[in-house]
């Protein structure tokens, strides 16, 4: 079950997994990025854990989605704000749902981000770790494992998305930055819900 | 009637001085605005300071052309065009320079807004080497 608390909680989970990897986050992406991602999404996070509130998971998820987009100030800003904006429009207005209905909304959320970055599963994006996550969490199976698998996939894939993609080849050998950041918000997904 | 162009770079400086060119080989006929980089002024891009770019550039109501380099820029642009109403805005499939350019010249002529639009994507065919 999920109400606007524990959806708050996952939120404000995620940020301090966010804070306390950002150094990490921004090493992957130094080595194939422009170096930006973990900074970028610490400064987005914070800006959700001060402005993601409201009565009902939806609101919270939309109120974090526009605090993404307006703080981040990278790729990751208007792709994670899709997926909570999109997560939230098919929660609507429902003061707590269940799991079924939250997973379909997590889908609707990565349905959101492949639509906007054109992203599909083996492009070494935060797709691959997002993908798994949100099908393992519909089927009530271990989501943040899902997420961690899939973001470590990533290291043997060629990057056909976003910067690393100039790469080609090159981009083999290294963690998504994107997927490891994607598995941080399963992992306190996970953490929220497992109780 | 004049289309509006916001110009959406990563880099401050590449949004100034490509508005900078477009302004001056229109003399001066266009409402092209620059929207570079972060909130900081720093290199990366904000939404929040493109949408305010679109809401000047859009004054006479005639609608506004998006012109992003790459990257953040691409899906910042994608994200805003979603999100405001059918007709205000229009994406530019475009080389950044070339695109503003065209843009620039088909807005100053008095082109709509869908005419603004594909005067910016026919700027790939320029070629700088026809062989």
């Amino acid at each position: 079950m999920m109400d606007a608390a524990r959806t708050r909680a996952w939120l404000t989970a995620a940020a301090r997994l966010i804070n306390a990897n950002s150094g990490h986050l921004t090493a992957l992406d130094t080595a194939i990025g422009d170096g930006d991602h973990g900074l970028n999404l610490r400064r987005g996070f914070e800006a959700v854990t001060a402005e993601a509130t409201g009565d009902t998971p939806g609101a919270v998820l939309k109120a974090a989605g526009n605090a993404l987009i307006d703080a981040t100030g990278g790729a990751s800003g208007p792709l994670y704000g899709t997926f909570f904006r999109r997560a939230a429009k098919a929660l609507g207005d429902a003061p707590e749902v269940d799991d079924a209905v939250f997973a379909q909304a997590l889908a609707a959320g990565l349905a959101g981000v492949q639509t906007l970055g054109g992203a599909a599963e083996g492009d070494k994006t935060m797709v691959d770790a997002l993908a798994p996550a949100v099908t393992a969490f519909a089927a009530g199976g271990d989501a943040a494992a899902a997420a961690a698998n899939g973001r470590d996939a990533t290291e043997s894939m060629t990057a056909r998305k976003g910067r690393a993609s100039y790469l080609g080849e090159r981009s083999i050998g290294h963690i998504d930055p994107g997927a490891a950041s994607a598995a941080l918000l399963f992992q306190a997904l996970c953490s929220v819900t497992t109780d | 009637m004049t289309v509006g162009i916001v110009l959406v770079s990563h880099s401050p400086a590449l949004a100034e001085g490509t508005a900078e060119l477009v302004l001056s080989l229109t003399a001066g006929g266009v409402r092209v605005l620059p929207a570079g980089g972060n909130s900081d002024g720093a290199l990366g891009t904000s939404p929040p300071l493109i949408l305010d770019a679109v809401m000047r550039a859009n004054e006479d109501g005639h609608g506004v052309l998006l012109i992003p380099d790459l990257g953040s820029s691409v899906l910042s642009a994608r994200l805003l065009i979603d999100d405001l109403a059918e007709g205000v805005l229009a994406l530019a499939d475009a080389p950044f320079v070339e695109g503003a350019v065209a843009a620039g010249m088909a807005a100053s002529t008095g082109g709509d807004l869908a005419v603004v639009q594909a005067a910016a994507k026919e700027a790939w065919s320029f070629r700088k080497d026809p062989d």
